[in-house]
C-alpha cells in the first residue's frame, strides 16, 4: 500500500496530476450543475410571477426576432 | 438536421440522453482509473510516471476533439445560422479550455522530473498554449459585445481562424524537431505502446469524451433555460 | 445563388486562403522553428559563438564523472558525428547511455558546454519485462546472424 502511494519515488508528479484533473473536472460539473440550477430556478420565478404567462409569452417571442431561441 | 436544432426537442432529447452519458462517464473513469493506477505496469524508462500519460494524453486529445467540434459548430452557425450551434460552441469552450489546462500541467508536472525542465519552447508546447488562448480568446470574446449575436459572430470567426492550429499541433512533432515525442497512438504504423498501457489509455479517453458530452449537455441546458429567461424578461419590457 | 450558399462559399474561400498563408509562413520560418541542432548540422551550418541547443543521443560509453563530482562529460552522436559535451549540474532521470538528450551551450575549444541538459524519450512505451524480452531476442537476431551471414 505504501509502495503504491510512493509511485515509485514520483508520489508528488503522478499525484498532483491525478489531482489536478479531478478539481478541473469536478469544478467545471459543480460549476454547470450550480449554474443549470440557477437558471432553472429563475425561470419557474418569472413564469410564477405571470399566471397567464404562456400566451403573452408566446405572443411576444413571436414578435420578437430572438423566437427562435427563446421558445422550448 | 433542423430537427434537432429545435431548443424544445433538444431539451427533451437532452434529458433522455444525460443518465446514459453520465452512468458512462462515472463507469469509464473508475475503471480507467482502476488500470491505470493499479492494473498496468510501470514503463521500463519512465518508471510511474507514465501513469501521468493516462491523463495527461486523454486532456491533449479532448483538448482538439472539442475544439474541432466547437469549429464545425461555429462553421454551421455562420452559414445557416442555427441558434442550437452557436450555443454549443458557446457551451463547450470551458470544458475545452479545461482540458487544455489539464494538458498543460500534466506535461509539465511529467516534464519535471523525466525532461529536466517544466517547459520549453518547443513547436509541440507552444502550439498548444496557443490553443489554450485561443480558448480564453473565444469565452472573453463572446462576453465582449453588448449585443449577444455580435459576440458570438465574432467568436465563431475566431474559432474558424484558429481550426489551422489543429493540425499544426497533430504534426508539430514530425515537421520539427522538438523536445516532445512524436505519436505513439495514432500513427502510421500502428501504436509503439505496449497493449498493457495502451487499454488504460483508451479507457480513459472514453471516459474523459464521455464526460465532456454529459458536461456540454447540461451546459447547453442551461444557456437554453437563459436565453428563454432572456425572451422573457424581453417581451416583459416591451409588453 | 442563396444567401447560404454564399457565405458558404464565402467561408470556404476565407479557411483555404488563411491555411495557405499559415502554410507559406510556416515553410518560411522553418529554420526559427527549429528547437534544436544534430552534431551533423553543426558541420554543415556555421552557427558561430552563441547559445544553441544540441540534440542527439548519449553515445553508448561515452559518461563519466569527473574527480569534482558534478561535472559530467559525455558525447552526443547522430550515429555520423559526435559532439563532446561537458557538463556541471543535475541530470534528469531519463538521462541514460542511448537515449535522446537536447542541451542547450555554446562551444568552447571544440567542446560543447552545456548550461542545461534535457532528455528527450522516444515515443515507444513497454513494461520492463516485455522491453527486457525485446532486447533478448534482438540479441538473440544479432547472433543467429553472425553464425549465418548468408542469410
Amino acid at each position: 500500500m505504501a509502495e503504491f502511494f510512493a509511485m515509485g519515488g514520483y508520489a508528488a508528479y503522478v499525484w498532483s496530476s491525478y489531482a489536478l484533473a479531478a478539481l478541473v473536472m469536478v469544478g467545471l460539473l459543480v460549476a454547470t450543475l450550480k449554474a443549470l440550477r440557477g437558471a432553472e430556478t429563475t425561470l419557474k420565478a418569472l413564469e410564477g410571477s405571470r399566471p397567464p404567462r404562456r400566451r403573452r409569452a408566446r405572443n411576444g417571442a413571436a414578435a420578437s426576432p430572438a423566437a427562435e431561441v427563446g421558445e422550448g | 438536421m433542423h430537427r434537432f436544432a429545435n431548443p424544445a426537442r433538444f431539451q427533451r432529447l437532452s434529458a433522455a440522453i444525460l443518465p446514459w452519458t453520465a452512468g458512462a462517464t462515472v463507469i469509464l473513469l473508475i475503471v480507467g482509473l482502476y488500470i491505470a493506477l493499479i492494473g498496468s505496469p510501470r514503463d521500463y524508462q519512465q518508471g510511474d510516471t507514465v501513469r501521468i500519460m493516462y491523463i495527461h494524453v486523454p486532456a491533449a486529445w479532448m483538448s482538439l476533439f472539442v475544439y474541432v467540434n466547437m469549429a464545425i459548430a461555429a462553421a454551421c452557425g455562420l452559414v445557416w445560422k442555427h441558434p442550437l450551434a452557436d450555443l454549443f460552441a458557446k457551451a463547450a469552450a470551458p470544458v475545452g479550455a479545461g482540458f487544455t489546462f489539464i494538458c498543460l500541467v500534466t506535461g509539465s508536472l511529467w516534464g519535471a522530473p523525466m525532461w529536466g525542465t517544466w517547459w520549453v519552447w518547443d513547436a509541440r508546447l507552444t502550439s498548444v498554449l496557443i490553443l489554450f488562448f485561443l480558448y480564453l480568446g473565444y469565452m472573453a470574446l463572446v462576453n465582449a459585445f453588448d449585443d449577444p449575436q455580435r459576440g458570438t459572430r465574432a467568436g465563431n470567426v475566431l474559432l474558424l481562424v484558429g481550426i489551422v492550429n489543429v493540425p499544426i499541433i497533430k504534426f508539430s512533432v514530425d515537421w520539427w524537431n522538438t523536445l516532445h515525442q512524436p505519436a505513439s497512438v495514432i500513427r502510421m504504423g500502428g501504436p509503439t505502446i505496449d497493449g498493457s498501457m495502451l487499454v488504460p489509455l483508451l479507457v480513459m479517453a472514453l471516459g474523459f469524451t464521455a464526460y465532456f458530452i454529459t458536461v456540454v449537455l447540461l451546459r447547453l441546458r442551461a444557456e437554453i433555460v437563459q436565453r428563454k429567461i432572456q425572451t422573457m424578461r424581453l417581451t416583459e419590457a416591451q409588453g | 445563388m442563396t444567401r447560404k450558399k454564399r457565405r458558404l462559399y464565402m467561408l470556404g474561400l476565407a479557411l483555404l486562403g488563411l491555411g495557405a498563408a499559415t502554410a507559406l509562413t510556416l515553410t518560411a520560418f522553418e529554420d526559427n522553428i527549429v528547437f534544436f541542432f544534430s552534431p551533423t548540422q553543426l558541420q554543415t551550418q556555421d552557427i558561430g559563438d552563441r547559445n544553441f541547443r544540441l540534440g542527439g543521443l548519449v553515445e553508448e560509453g561515452s559518461v563519466s564523472k569527473m574527480p569534482d563530482g558534478v561535472t559530467t562529460r559525455f558525447r552526443v552522436t547522430d550515429t555520423v558525428h559526435t559532439v563532446a559535451v561537458s557538463y556541471r549540474g543535475q541530470l534528469p532521470d531519463l538521462f541514460r547511455e542511448g537515449q535522446g538528450v537536447i542541451t542547450e551551450g555554446r562551444m568552447i575549444n571544440g567542446v560543447f558546454q552545456a548550461r542545461e541538459v534535457l532528455a528527450k524519450h522516444d515515443e515507444n512505451y513497454m513494461p520492463p519485462e516485455v522491453a527486457a524480452a525485446l532486447k533478448e531476442a534482438e540479441h538473440f537476431k544479432a547472433n543467429s546472424k553472425e553464425q549465418k551471414p548468408s542469410s
